[in-house]
């Protein structure tokens, strides 16, 4: 074939104009044509990636209100409340502050809201009062982005729940956590201290153990929600409605009502994290 | 072939000897294990020869479902019998000696799983 240099570089530069230039187009009717579709639906459309403004809140998220004057007024319903949680999830007790494991305790408020800025002048009441904490089950939970394995995950309901099985104990999770909900099993949660001791005092059968090497935290009591029962927490305080749970989701459930008819605090807000806990002190 | 008359007795000898294994006992059905199935309890969830083979699959999606997907908590068998989908709360509730149904064939294949390192048997003394 008689082809000149000129007219080869001629079809060689259209051809990649048209190359670049089609699928292009072609790539920008077809975002046209699906804009046009969203703005046709109705809100449901909007909440689809790339719209503007926050989604809609659909489905559960369960919450809870911890009133702190209310722990104060009943000394020791705190403690029962751990102690509760503990015995029935299986929490050991490893007899130091190093190895503890907890899904639950009580601290001081220096230490529950450590970027509390009233330095000056704060109820000296405050110094007493037990505040109540555990694991926030964030609406953006950093735990769940820094698990590399997904072992820990938000379920549909909100509630920040951990797959033991898949753990690898890499303890990223608990860098992650600002509220520091997390704890790592140092050692066998079913041994025995020097004494002959048990870690855990009295098993309960119906609920797993964890094992060496794995990271632990509250669940929510999702195997209590399941079957229709609230966190034993919260039964434990339910006499005196120092805890409140429920769906943060449902305007006329009873958290809800607490959190639009009392002022109400959330630790770390800066954080960014959304936690589904609030104190009222 | 150079040395064939004890090359060939000595192959012989040795295909026997690496073979022996399975020469030894082989056809002795009374090694096979005998898992002791549960007496009160005539239907398992899924056929035997399923549950035979995979039941280790059906519990990671028994897990997985339960955990993950917002899955039922409650089975039901063919039968309409109804069951917790759980390790330590349903299997256990008719296989309710792990050494006798689990163990016998698990010792049997040599396949040591971890439930028991955080699920619980029931009664177990800790």
């Amino acid at each position: 074939m008689d082809s000149k240099r000129r007219d080869f570089l001629k079809i060689a530069g259209l051809s990649a104009i048209a190359g670049i230039a089609v699928p292009s187009a072609f790539n920008s009717l077809l975002k046209g044509e699906a804009v046009a579709s969203e703005h046709g639906e109705a809100a449901a459309a909007n909440a689809a990636a790339g719209a503007h403004g926050a989604a809609a809140p659909t489905g559960k998220r369960w919450g809870m209100v911890i009133d702190v004057k209310k722990f104060a007024a009943n000394p020791g319903l705190a403690e029962k409340c751990v102690s509760t949680c503990h015995a029935i999830h299986n929490v050991p007790d490893f007899g130091n502050k190093k190895d503890e494991i907890k899904w639950i305790w009580v601290d001081s408020f220096e230490h529950v809201f450590p970027d509390d800025s009233s330095q000056y002048k704060k109820p000296e009441a405050l110094e007493s009062m037990p505040f109540l904490t555990l694991c926030n089950h964030c609406d953006n939970p950093p735990c769940v982005r820094a698990c590399p394995t997904q072992a820990t995950f938000k379920t549909k309901d909100g509630v920040i729940a951990m797959d033991y099985h898949r753990c690898i104990g890499c303890r990223f999770c608990m860098a992650a956590c600002p509220y520091g909900a997390r704890s790592f099993n140092w050692r066998e949660p079913r041994g025995k201290n020097a004494d002959g001791q048990p870690f855990i005092k009295e098993i309960n059968p119906k609920f797993p153990t964890r094992m060496r090497g794995v990271v632990e935290k509250c669940n929510f009591c999702v195997e209590r929600l399941t079957i229709g029962q609230i966190p034993a927490c919260v039964e434990v305080a339910a006499e005196s409605k120092a805890l409140v749970f429920g769906d943060l989701n449902d305007p006329a459930s009873e958290v809800s009502q607490v959190l639009k008819t009392t002022f109400t605090i959330q630790r770390k807000p800066s954080a960014g994290t959304h936690p589904s806990l609030f104190y009222i002190i | 072939m150079y040395g064939k008359g004890r090359i060939i007795p000595a192959l012989i000898l040795f295909l026997g000897v690496m073979t022996s294994p399975m020469w030894y006992k082989s056809g002795d059905l009374s090694k096979l294990p005998k898992p002791e199935k549960p007496k009160d309890y005539k239907e398992c969830v899924a056929p035997t020869a399923f549950m035979r083979t995979s039941h280790m699959v059906l519990l990671n999606q028994w897990r997985d479902n339960i955990l993950r997907e917002d899955g039922a908590r409650i089975g039901k068998t063919a039968n309409g019998t109804e069951y917790v989908r759980s390790l330590q709360n349903g299997c256990m509730k008719c296989h309710s000696d792990k050494k006798k149904f689990c163990d016998t064939c698990h010792n049997y294949a040599s396949v040591k799983p971890y439930c028991w390192d955080c699920h619980l048997q029931p009664k177990e003394a800790m």
